[in-house]
């Protein structure tokens, strides 16, 4: 079998669990619901300001939604000691990683298809009409995703794990944000900037690219006591 | 696939941030024993069982796993590996079925129906929970689930960290039966426990863990008062 | 480690410290910028006077800043392959320092600021890198302290990611940059022949000044724990209870 073959049984285990508690989706959507919520609060009449900050609310929304998930998620494989048992398979550590992180890019999505239209609606901002949108989407929910699983995973035995988590995640995972802002506020703009929204794009892709290549070099010694 | 017969353990330290959890054990499991690894907390049991499980790595020393008169490394050594402790190492919301195909997949063994009956028949599982979320079991059959999830694999290495712990008499007694049924079909057993009335008669090694040193090892069947004036007279 | 290397760097640093604060008052020129419009010589409005000499503080402790992080990253690096104990006392004190000068670079960049340009803090690229990279340094001291026997892998980890994180901040601010250089505002070392000295002198004051520090740190971790090898030992012995 494949190092993607086994990634794809463990990530397959994970959405199968999650799709019988539907726990960690519906928490974490309803919270991202509740931020957009919240922000059209902040910001109400005005159109022009609105527009303005919808691309920050959106990513903030995911952020915040994606980091609860992940606390949730990785706390699935400690209550039975699990993680363990998935370490001590055959199975490279590799595949243990990819698997986590895949699954998690799919609950991180889930939430970013029920904050899209909401904000548009709530706000009036034309996000749903822009297909390049689930791209930047996509792009940033695997960056959070492969970075947020090595770290969750290093913290499963750490008591302040939940405080620590956003800690040591924000800092490194700011550009990813202000680039996925910026590409959402080029999408925005009138008519469509589409040099920077690329640009920001490709800034998206290389991040992942940069990110994936350090967390598989380093997931396994984070795991390995 | 080749089975485990010897694990040579040499000098084997670690330290977790300051605190130290060995210093310089060294000893030697062989195929066909039962080894107690027995001390008060702390006193490095389960790191050792850790390092010898390959999820933690020793500060220096080293671990040599051996079949016949070749090394094994990496996920050869993994496969040969069964760990049963205290928690279930299976997943809450899948049935037992589920949990079993799941493991058996990644092991890349036969995942079928009849297969994985056949083994929830072997530690007694209730047929009727064996499509049940494993949530709604009892400590019982939790540690029936969990020593199929470990037998599955056919392991030559068996590491067990506190397999006793919420298990009545009965329970405890029969899993102490089954683990000296391995043994005596060739594999080496690692047992980390308090319970010494369930591993009495049963082991043909112990090995007493003080502070991170080894203070007593023999290899011997001892009986529960044997072992109980062993523990008491070493591990303090 | 050689046990003079703290005193000697310490002590030099400090006959350090007061030349270049000497210099700097008396050696130094104050930037004054003329302008001239139809034959008469006024001051231009970019002229910083007496507070251009910060500079001589802020560009030293950046210096030591991006040093002491790289040091900490490189010793991460090769106590994640390793895991020799050494290369995370060495990242540890490093990062520890660094977050330190850290804060010196962002308050000093912050008093010039106001006066250079009226704000205390503006999101350009230098500035926003700076603080991106301290905040980081500030998780990293939080984690040591607060993820138990995790602490060194974790620690470790971040600092890694955070090595990879910086080019991308510096792409993420966009091109206009609008901190200081050497350009006609005249303020880096290159301009004037007569700030040369008392900035080269600022910059190795501060190299010994770090370190000191560093050094200063790393024997103290190292002593911690030879206090608790003694100490298991004396348990083992039974000479202590």
């Amino acid at each position: 079998m494949t190092v993607i073959g086994q990634a794809l049984r463990v990530a397959g285990k994970d959405l199968r669990i999650e799709l019988r508690s539907r726990e960690i989706l519906y928490t974490m959507a309803f919270f991202g619901a509740l931020l957009a919520v919240v922000d059209a609060f902040v910001f109400p009449a005005n159109a022009k300001l609105a527009r303005a900050a919808a691309p920050g609310m959106l990513w903030v929304a995911i952020a915040f939604a994606g980091t609860i998930g992940l606390g949730r998620a990785f706390d699935r494989e400690r209550e039975n000691d699990t993680m363990r048992a998935l370490l001590l398979t055959p199975v490279p550590r590799l595949a243990v990683f990819l698997g986590k992180a895949a699954a998690m890019t799919v609950l991180v999505l889930s939430v970013s298809l029920v904050c899209v239209p909401l904000l548009s609606l709530l706000l009036d901002v034309p996000l749903v009409e822009h297909p390049p949108l689930a791209l930047a989407l996509l792009l940033g929910a695997i960056g959070f995703s492969v970075t947020g699983s090595v770290f969750s995973a290093a913290l499963l035995k750490v008591r302040s794990r939940d405080v620590l988590l956003p800690v040591i995640l924000y800092p490194l995972l700011i550009p990813l944000f202000v680039a996925g802002t910026s590409a959402t506020a080029a999408l925005l703009e009138i008519p469509r900037n589409d040099d920077k929204l690329w640009y920001w794009i490709g800034f998206l892709g290389i991040y992942d690219l940069a990110f994936l290549v350090v967390s598989v070099w380093i997931f396994e010694s984070m795991v390995i006591e | 696939m080749p089975s485990l017969e010897r694990v040579e353990i040499k000098k084997v330290t670690k330290r977790f941030g300051g605190e130290r959890a060995l210093a310089g054990v060294t000893m030697e499991l062989a195929a066909g024993s039962m080894c107690a690894l027995l001390g008060h907390n702390g006193a490095g049991k389960t790191t050792l069982l850790g390092i010898l499980s390959t999820l933690t790595r020793a500060d220096s020393g080293s671990v040599a796993y051996r079949a016949g008169d070749k090394p094994v490394t990496g996920a050869a050594v993994r496969r040969e590996i069964g760990m049963l402790a205290h928690a279930s190492l299976c997943y809450a919301e899948l049935s037992a079925r589920e949990n079993l195909a799941f493991f058996a997949s990644l092991y890349d063994l036969d995942a079928g129906r009849a297969t994985l009956d056949a083994m929830l028949d072997r530690v007694g599982l209730d047929p009727k929970a064996r499509d049940r979320a494993a949530r709604t079991y009892s400590r019982g059959m939790l540690q029936r689930l969990a020593l199929a999830r470990a037998l599955l694999t056919r392991p030559s290495l068996l590491l067990l960290d506190e397999p006793f712990t919420g298990l009545d008499r009965g329970g405890a007694i029969s899993l102490g039966g089954e683990l000296g049924a391995l043994r005596d079909q060739g594999a080496i057993v690692v047992v980390v426990t308090h319970d010494l009335e369930a591993i009495a008669g049963r082991t043909d090694h112990v090995a007493i863990l003080r502070r991170g040193q080894l203070v007593f090892e023999d290899r011997g069947s001892y009986d529960y008062e044997q072992l109980k004036d062993l523990y008491h007279s070493h591990a303090n | 480690m050689n046990r003079y290397l703290v005193p000697i760097c310490a002590s030099l640093g400090a006959i350090g410290f007061v030349l270049t604060i000497w210099m700097i008052f008396n050696s130094t020129p104050t930037q004054v910028d003329y302008q001239t419009d139809e034959g008469h010589v006024f001051l231009s409005g970019s002229s910083l006077f007496f507070n251009q000499k910060i500079f001589y503080y802020h560009v030293p402790h950046a210096f030591m800043l991006f040093a002491a992080v790289a040091t900490s990253g490189i010793a991460s690096i090769l106590f994640l392959t390793k895991r020799v104990q050494k290369w995370d006392d060495i990242a540890l004190a490093t990062a520890e320092v660094a977050a330190v000068f850290g804060a010196v670079v962002l308050v000093t960049g912050s008093i010039w600021a106001k006066v250079a340009w009226d704000r205390w803090w503006i999101w350009e690229k230098r500035l926003t890198m700076s603080l991106l990279l301290w905040l980081t340094l500030i998780g990293y001291v939080l984690v040591r302290r607060f993820a138990g026997a995790s602490a060194d892998r974790l620690a470790s980890g971040m600092a890694v990611f955070a090595m990879i994180t910086l080019p991308f901040i510096y792409f993420m601010v966009g091109a206009d940059d609008s901190h200081p250089q050497a350009g006609p505002d005249g303020n880096v070392a290159t301009q004037d022949p007569r700030m040369r000295p008392t900035f080269y002198l600022s910059v190795l004051t501060f190299l010994l000044w770090f370190v000191a520090l560093a050094a200063a740190r790393i024997r103290g971790v190292r002593m911690e724990r030879e206090v608790r090898e003694l100490r298991e030992r004396g348990l083992d012995a039974g000479v202590l209870a």
